[in-house]
């Protein structure tokens, strides 16, 4: 009998024979395809509570798993491999091994909330993601994501001067994720803009770009801040059996 | 915290407001920024600057350490209560407002956040926020109360002529529900999976209303440059609902997502090579031009898409 959502099943879980002959009866073809059975043996206990230990992931345990956060995820729409439901069973399972398949697409959550307004349980999946995404980094198992280096870049500014300017974060960002800045796109939205823009704007924007809007008297909110994040973030490498030392 | 509407008492509290633009609205959404002081200006509205503000946080902040983004947000409405002497803070970028809101929510309802505000408004050196001092509202929300729909109509010079319109709201000004308990409660109240304050706006302003099915999609803000391919795709999604729609002109209100339908317009058009033509144009300015405003007075050049052409031959300005 042929298999039903053959593309459920991961591709080296399914075995064909072109030949095979059993008890002199011809069994080879797409009919006989077998499918392996999966053997997880390598769970890891602390998974969950290591998660649950980063901030937004607090919750996790609330979760019973009805899906209505993948069904209304925006991510999921154009990916269907993007599932949190499913990882988040993985996590509270601590089935490590499955999770680190998706270990490169589970940063691109969009943060739209959709999931955080449909859960019944209050898990805040949203949250959850940035904290797995986080896990990911902190273990080491992937390397910074666009989304971390972006946050990184943005939160600097903003705790450095108070206030962010746009055309910096952008320039600064594409720099550090290796990006070309003048991209097609790019240069034609920049034309479009400079056309119509009042030069008194443009002046005010490359003024920005060169001194940085501040908010006055910052030093000691951006002091305060800073040692704030610095004994959250060694908690939090604490939680995770990880040098307290960043 | 208001949760039932008293449109005479709205009226009285809205007519002077703390101002609230935040980073964007001073960087690459100026014509926002310009368009919102227009309309305020035409319909003796007044704003007062928040003083010295800082930015909110965005969408990123939160994701190095959540209390940090309550801090920055809690010293905003710390500033209007304290500084500005203001009860009610209005801010037109749909990040900034949810900020602000989801502030008031976690001071209010974490136990965590509230001490970490009062840990470092001690140290910085400033009051900390209390919870219940200001009420957070959205632009639309001081259009539609501070001024009033029924004085809006007489307001109304020339119009948009039946302007076939797509509000688009996006993510933040809906999401997620519980930062919001002033929506959903039936009657004038907004609602958070329909939301309609900038179709009745407009409708006044003399636009049709297109029935759009994607107003409170995501167009992928949070990664507008470290995702592109992504954002690029949910954009596309929503100019071209847009347009089967039958819309000729997409009403934004966040200057996230009016950046980057712009973009990805333009980036849908050379990487993907899917061309739409539907305008991007923040509802401050649709409202201005009904109302008799030049295009100029409302910042319509300084936008990405160029529109300019567009409300001429359209009879708007």
């Amino acid at each position: 009998m042929a298999i039903h959502e053959k593309s459920l099943i991961r591709p080296e879980n399914l075995s064909t024979h072109d030949n095979l002959v059993i008890d002199g009866v011809d069994v080879s073809g797409d009919w006989s395809t077998f499918i392996h059975s999966r053997v997880v043996s390598d769970y890891n206990e602390a998974l969950e509570e290591e998660i649950s230990a980063l901030p937004g992931g607090e919750f996790i345990h609330r979760c019973w798993q009805c899906g209505s956060c993948t069904n209304s995820c925006t991510v999921n729409a154009e990916n269907p491999d993007f599932n949190p439901r499913y990882w988040i069973y993985l996590i509270r399972m601590g089935m490590e091994s499955e999770l680190l398949r998706d270990k490169d697409i589970i940063w691109q959550c969009v943060s739209c909330n959709k999931c955080t307004s449909a859960c019944p349980r209050d898990v805040v999946p949203e949250a959850v993601m940035k904290a797995t995404g986080h896990w990911l980094e902190l273990k080491g198992h992937t390397a910074p994501s666009n989304s971390t280096i972006f946050d990184d870049v943005f939160t600097d500014q903003v705790i450095k001067h108070g206030k962010i300017e746009d055309g910096e974060v952008m320039i600064d960002f594409m720099k550090k994720s290796k990006q070309p800045l003048f991209q097609d796109w790019f240069v034609q939205m920049f034309k479009q803009m400079i056309k119509g823009f009042p030069v008194l704007s443009l002046m005010k924007m490359g003024w920005s770009t060169v001194f940085h809007p501040k908010t006055k008297g910052w030093a000691k909110a951006r002091d305060a801040i800073n040692e704030h994040i610095e004994e959250e973030h060694a908690i939090q490498r604490k939680a995770l059996g990880l040098d307290t030392a960043e | 915290m208001t949760t039932l509407f008293d449109k005479e008492d709205r009226k009285k509290k809205y007519k002077k407001v703390a101002y609230y633009p935040g980073c964007a609205l001073e960087g690459t959404a100026q014509s926002y920024d310009k368009s919102t002081r227009a309309v305020g200006k035409a319909l003796g509205l007044e704003l007062v600057d928040v003083k010295n503000w800082n930015c909110c946080g965005a969408m990123e902040v939160k994701n190095i350490d959540p209390e940090i983004q309550t801090y920055l947000s809690s010293r905003v409405m710390s500033n209007a209560v304290n500084e500005n002497k203001q009860d009610v803070v209005m801010a037109p970028c749909n990040g900034c407002y949810h900020n602000l809101k989801k502030a008031e929510y976690d001071i209010s309802n974490k136990e965590k956040s509230k001490q970490v505000v009062e840990k470092i408004s001690a140290k910085a050196g400033h009051k900390a926020y209390q919870e219940g001092e200001i009420e957070t509202i959205h632009a639309l929300d001081w259009i539609k109360f501070g001024f009033g729909e029924e004085e809006l109509k007489e307001k109304i010079k020339g119009g948009l002529k039946g302007l076939k319109v797509a509000n688009y709201y996006g993510c933040m000004y809906t999401r997620p529900r519980h930062i919001f308990p002033e929506k959903d409660q039936g009657g004038d109240s907004e609602s958070t999976s329909k939301p309609h304050y900038m179709d009745d706006l407009l409708a006044i302003a003399g636009a049709e209303n297109v029935e759009f099915p994607l107003k409170t999609a995501c167009c992928g803000g949070a990664h507008t440059l470290s995702d592109s391919d992504m954002s690029t795709k949910l954009v596309l999604n929503i100019l071209e609902a847009a347009e089967a729609a039958g819309a000729e002109v997409i009403a934004t209100e966040c200057p996230t997502c009016h950046s980057g339908l712009e973009m990805h317009q333009i980036r849908a058009l050379k990487r993907l090579s899917k061309n739409t033509n539907v305008k991007v144009i923040y509802f401050t300015q649709l409202l201005g031009m009904a109302m008799g405003l030049s295009p100029r007075k409302v910042g319509l050049h300084a936008n990405v898409s160029d529109s300019m052409k567009f409300v001429k031959q359209k009879g708007i300005a």
